[in-house]
């Protein structure tokens, strides 16, 4: 017991690395608020021009989605970071994980938005083109608010799944909260760092993925009652 | 152009790349393998834990599952190959992956097998019950059965969703497709390997990714 607490949770180690630790937990948090809206917003583009679209539009779109969701994104990541400066871009490794990170949800988001888009009645569209609002303003008032509500729990979840991965960003030597963690296990040859690190991620997103958990739980249990 | 295709599609390293990027890739497979048996079995064992009503294992059972629904996979991957063996305990590259990611998709098919054995209406409990069926016999013939066939494409979607972590296993200095595409490209200096295992990575998940998009759609219309 003495021996697993001097290696998993030991106190001198962790004042040692206390400031290493919350610079990374900085950056994933950095990370996670510049990837998370870029990422829904192109998946809602992707999806919009999917609902607007005609039959070709529409099949090159789900071609899309599917291309995107079907590449690993640690694939993706280290893909655009190691080949693209050998055209001469070289792209920082902030830059390099929220680009892949971005390509890689606008796939899960996208799909997301477009079966939430496809659920809602055309009625809904025939009703607010009677009234005479244009395609635009009906979009916007009428459907994406019902698509919201509809697609709140996969989005959620979805989301939590992007936060989680930004961790892969320590591939590519982004020195976030796990990647600080590894620098300072080794530096202290000490595991505690790690240990810190993943009760930092679990506090952090414990309330987040209870609550995801919660929805998800109702939405399977209510969509086999009738 | 020509420069996309020197280092993208560049033919000669390509060749000489492939067999190791091959072998790679069956171990990209192997380890796909063993998550997905050993995770979605796990994680049926871990509901029907839960279902006695014991509320140890649904206190064990529970507690388990929200760490490794929260826990980022690489995260796990790193403690386990990295943090463990001060403990003594040393895991091979692959077996520290199989093992991480088969815990991550055991939490959550515990978790969806558990909420689609709650959706199956209690009437059905009640029924059997007073036919005189045995809970346990309810639970295998009348229970299980639905709930398995609703947790289907749940688990598909889950189960890809986690799959394609198995090329973290290249933090880890597993030799998986994209591990050996990487060494292959600081060998020749040449970034073709990696468009090769992009193309077996794509090659794998696009059929698993438009089989999902079936089995969604099949099961939504047939409820």
């Amino acid at each position: 017991m003495d021996l697993f607490l001097e290696n998993f949770a030991s106190l001198a180690s962790l004042q040692q690395i206390y400031p290493l630790l919350l610079q990374g937990l900085e950056l994933t948090v950095l990370l996670a608020l510049v990837t998370l809206p870029l990422s829904i917003a192109t998946g809602l583009a992707v999806a919009i021009i999917y609902s607007f679209g005609g039959s070709l539009v529409r099949r090159l779109t789900i071609l899309l989605i599917d291309l995107l969701r079907s590449f690993p994104v640690i694939v993706l990541l280290i893909l655009i970071f190691y080949s693209l400066p050998f055209f001469g871009i070289r792209l920082g490794n902030f830059t390099a994980v929220v680009v892949a990170l971005t390509i890689n949800n606008t796939g899960y988001f996208g799909e997301i938005f477009r079966a939430g888009l496809q659920s809602i009645s055309k009625g809904q569209h025939e009703a607010a083109a009677a009234l005479g609002l244009h395609r635009g303003h009906t979009m916007m008032l009428i459907i994406l608010p019902q698509v919201l509500k509809k697609v709140l729990a996969p989005l959620a979840s979805n989301s939590l799944e992007l936060i989680k991965t930004t961790s892969i960003a320590s591939m590519v030597a982004l020195p976030e909260l796990l990647r600080s963690a590894r620098v300072a296990q080794e530096q202290t040859y000490n595991p505690t760092p790690l240990t810190a690190a993943a009760v930092i991620f679990f506090v952090m997103l414990w309330p987040f993925s209870h609550w995801v958990s919660r929805m998800e739980r109702r939405a399977i249990i209510g969509s086999n009652q009738r | 152009m020509d420069q996309i295709l020197e280092n993208y599609f560049n033919l000669t390293v390509m060749a000489q790349a492939f067999p190791d990027v091959l072998r790679g890739f069956l171990i990209t497979v192997q380890v796909a393998a063993c998550v997905i048996v050993i995770g979605v079995a796990t994680g049926l064992f871990f509901a029907l834990l839960r279902a006695t009503r014991n509320r140890v294992l649904n206190a064990l059972v529970t507690i388990y599952v929200e760490v490794f629904r929260t826990l980022p996979q690489l995260v796990i991957i790193i403690f386990i190959y990295f943090g463990l063996p001060y403990m003594g305990i040393v895991f091979s590259p692959f077996f520290a992956t199989s093992l991480a990611l088969a815990a991550v998709l055991a939490a959550f098919s515990a978790e969806i097998f558990w909420a689609t054995i709650m959706a199956v209406p209690k009437g059905q409990w009640e029924a059997a019950h007073a036919l005189g069926v045995s809970r346990l016999v309810t639970m295998r013939m009348v229970i299980l059965p639905q709930a398995i066939r609703l947790a289907i494409p749940l688990i598909t979607n889950r189960a890809i969703a986690i799959t394609k972590g198995t090329a973290l296993g290249a933090a880890i200095s597993l030799p998986e497709a994209l591990g050996s595409a990487q060494s292959a490209m600081s060998i020749h200096a040449n970034p073709s390997p990696l468009t090769l295992a992009a193309g077996f990575y794509l090659a794998f998940f696009i059929p698993l990714v438009w089989l999902s998009r079936v089995l969604e759609k099949r099961f939504s219309r047939s409820q």
